[in-house]
């Protein structure tokens, strides 16, 4: 195996016409990926904050999710069992074990049931936390983690997510640097989540629900509302 | 995969008499040009993004070695393995020895072009494993035993019809007996019946669209979530990609996935776009124990360096084909191999010699469409017009295309011969087109006048018609 990552490193350098790269060079590659240049940033996204919370919005909405904004957490579990009620899902649930969302008032409404963990096939409902969202386009970033298992953004048919207003970014520069400030290593999965599941392999006509959910419903948490 | 690019003209005149495909066709031109030139028209930066993309991609291929020992290390950081193959067979190989290392029976599969590359299903089976396709369009047609006509939309020449037809063949095992009819019935049912693999699966497969060298991640985009099941259920991770994926970091790969998603389905963002590093870490609920890269290269390395080297940057979002009038004509099946429509027309002849391929370059109108879409800018018809002078060099074009070609250097390089001639030709054929201003008919042109007429010339040439005019040198 070895030989076949020697033969194909030899052949590059070959055709580059060099041997190794000197220390210079390297130092320089090195440097740039600890300080990752930015190229062009879409101006779209570089707004004041909240004009970002309402971009989000409007860009999530394009890309068929359902976006719900609350003054506070403690609402979530109301605003949940309303939107279950809405569109016809059971109300059990599956909530990862991140306090933002496990420890939030659940008891309050004792019709919906709850399990917390990763979850199974037979799950209908997830409900997890966001790390960030992408108001360029509209997008959640999803990490995998002891509290957040990564099951519940793709076996549920209806995911609802939870992000608090102050976690939006206008681009995803920002949300990499936050990404690398939070975290000392990257965690094994972050999903970029951009709408309900589809396909438009059919006859190329767009239809929403393929093997992940079919609804995707965020719930903004926004204090200064 | 069986090649028969060298097949190509009985392949495209079959297509072009089939009229189901044609309808099929006519549907793909709508939709993917009029969706890509809203999503770029929706980013004033979009221009200005493709001219960095390119440039990023060009640095990243002037350091492709530090890039691949770098990306590796940071793999094996994270607890994952890089595994390096040369070609189609050494691929395979590694594979197969994963997923027999784990005893497994079931693989599951997320869309990978490079999987069709190498034909990793075909050897799969051979080896008593049964590996199943999610993404739908590369369902269906696995289960009609056919290939990809398209690389982003793998089913693109079916119609609904054929794919209720395919279910209810093969769906009655389930139990799933009723005919259906609409496409969302369908996308339904093939979710219904794909869920139980997922969980079944002892590996999963998956290609991926990037490898980043910051944080060892492969990144795949998809809008199904069939990558992200098929990642994530199976014990086994197995990533499949080649080497001239990589993005040095988290900046350049926003970078390139914000000009490929436009470029590829007009979308502003697919709805899954997902980042794996290493396997699932020691306190995580789920995820895979195990988590494998394989660096392919086949015939990659040997591009660099040359005249194909622009080749490289090719990041497979499907608009050259998408734009093409040859491919929009005869559909991806004709071109005989994995890769079709201008990218294929250049990457084919690579991977699976001249001799074989030699008639896809030509198979090009040399319009460049192709290369004014191409989100890494891409000079297609130039590496096109590259590969006619290989095969010319190497006499591997048709003798009457030899013999023409020789016969007019011959006559170009005498000014008088060569005034005498065409002078004779413009007379010739206005004489044979008797005054109707153009020809139906022309003798040994009878392919060419069988689909147009030519144009009748004026009877004069222009240099005598300059002369007349009072011309001078
Ligand atoms: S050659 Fe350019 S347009 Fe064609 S698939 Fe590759 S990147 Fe896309």
């Amino acid at each position: 195996m070895s030989t076949a990552r020697d033969a194909i490193l030899t052949t590059l350098r070959r055709q580059l016409k060099r041997g190794s790269l000197a220390d210079e060079p390297r130092q320089r590659l090195q440097h740039r990926l600890q300080h990752p240049p930015r190229h062009t940033i879409p101006q779209r996204g570089l707004v004041p904050h909240s004009e970002q919370v309402n971009l989000f919005i409007q860009m999530a909405e394009r890309a068929d999710a359902s976006v719900q904004r609350l003054s506070t957490a403690a609402a979530i579990p109301a605003a949940v069992a309303d939107y279950l009620h809405r569109h016809n899902l059971p109300s059990e649930l599956i909530v990862a074990p991140d306090p933002s969302v496990a420890e939030l008032p659940w008891s309050e409404h004792p019709s919906m049931r709850l399990r917390i963990g990763a979850a199974q096939d037979q799950d209908k409902v997830s409900v997890s936390p966001a790390f960030a969202g992408i108001a360029e386009t509209g997008t959640l970033m999803v990490l995998s983690g002891a509290h957040t298992p990564t099951t519940l953004n793709f076996l549920p048919d209806a995911h609802i997510v939870v992000l608090p207003a102050p976690q939006i970014v206008g681009c995803y520069e920002e949300a990499w640097q936050r990404l690398r400030e939070h975290a000392v290593a990257m965690p094994r999965t972050v999903n970029l989540i951009t709408g309900p599941s589809r396909s438009a392999d059919i006859e190329q006509t767009l239809q929403l629900g393929a093997h992940g959910p079919i609804h995707l419903h965020i719930v903004i948490v926004d204090p200064s509302m | 995969m069986q090649t028969t690019s060298i097949h190509f003209k009985a392949n495209a005149r079959r297509a072009l008499a089939d009229e189901s495909l044609q309808r099929s066709l006519t549907r793909m031109r709508v939709g993917f040009q009029h969706k890509r030139a809203a999503a770029a028209a929706k980013l004033p930066e979009f221009e200005t993004l493709r001219d960095e993309a390119r440039d990023l991609k060009d640095h990243v291929l002037e350091h492709l070695d530090f890039y691949l020992e770098a990306f590796e290390a940071k793999v094996k950081e994270q607890g994952g393995h890089v595994h390096w193959a040369r070609d189609a067979a050494e691929a395979r190989q590694i594979i197969l020895d994963i997923c027999q290392a784990v005893n497994a029976r079931t693989v599951t599969k997320g869309k990978s072009m490079i999987s069709e590359e190498i034909g990793l299903n075909e050897h799969l089976q051979a080896h008593g494993l049964t590996p199943i396709e999610t993404d739908l369009g590369e369902y269906i047609i696995q289960l009609r035993q056919e290939h990809p006509s398209h690389i982003i939309a793998p089913a693109l020449h079916l119609h609904k019809e054929d794919v209720a037809e395919t279910f209810h063949q093969h769906h009655a095992q389930y139990g799933l007996t009723r005919k259906l009819s609409q496409a969302p019935e369908l996308l339904s049912e093939a979710r219904q019946v794909l869920r139980s693999q997922f969980l079944a699966a002892d590996v999963g497969i998956t290609g991926a669209n990037f490898c980043v060298v910051e944080t060892g991640s492969t990144v795949i985009v998809t809008n199904e979530g069939n990558g992200d099941l098929t990642q994530t259920l199976p014990k086994v991770h197995i990533a499949l990609t080649s080497i001239d994926k990589l993005a040095p970091t988290l900046d350049d790969v926003t970078l390139l996935l914000r000009v490929l998603v436009r470029s590829a389905t007009g979308q502003e963002a697919s709805v899954y776009t997902t980042f794996s590093s290493g396997p699932r870490r020691a306190d995580d609920l789920d995820g895979p124990e195990q988590f494998h890269v394989v660096l392919l290269d086949n015939g990659r390395s040997a591009m660099l360096g040359t005249e194909f080297q622009d080749m490289l940057r090719c990041i497979r979002c499907g608009a050259c084909m998408n734009h093409c009038p040859v491919y929009g004509a005869v559909g991806g099946h004709a071109y005989g191999w994995v890769y079709p429509g201008p990218m294929g027309a250049v990457l084919t002849p690579q991977m699976t010699g001249i001799e074989q391929a030699g008639h896809l370059p030509n198979a090009s109108t040399f319009c460049g469409r192709c290369e004014a879409v191409c989100p890494v800018r891409i000079p297609l018809p130039k590496l096109m017009r590259h590969w006619r002078e290989h095969e010319f060099q190497r006499h591997l074009s048709p003798r009457s295309v030899r013999y023409g070609v020789r016969a007019w250097a011959f006559a170009v390089r005498r000014p008088a011969l060569y005034q005498r001639l065409s002078g004779l030709g413009a007379w010739l054929l206005k004489r044979l087109a008797r005054g109707r201003g153009r020809l139906s008919r022309l003798p040994l042109a009878g392919g060419w006048t069988a689909g147009r007429d030519l144009p009748a010339p004026s009877g004069q040439t222009f240099q005598q018609q300059w002369r007349q005019r009072g011309g001078h040198r």
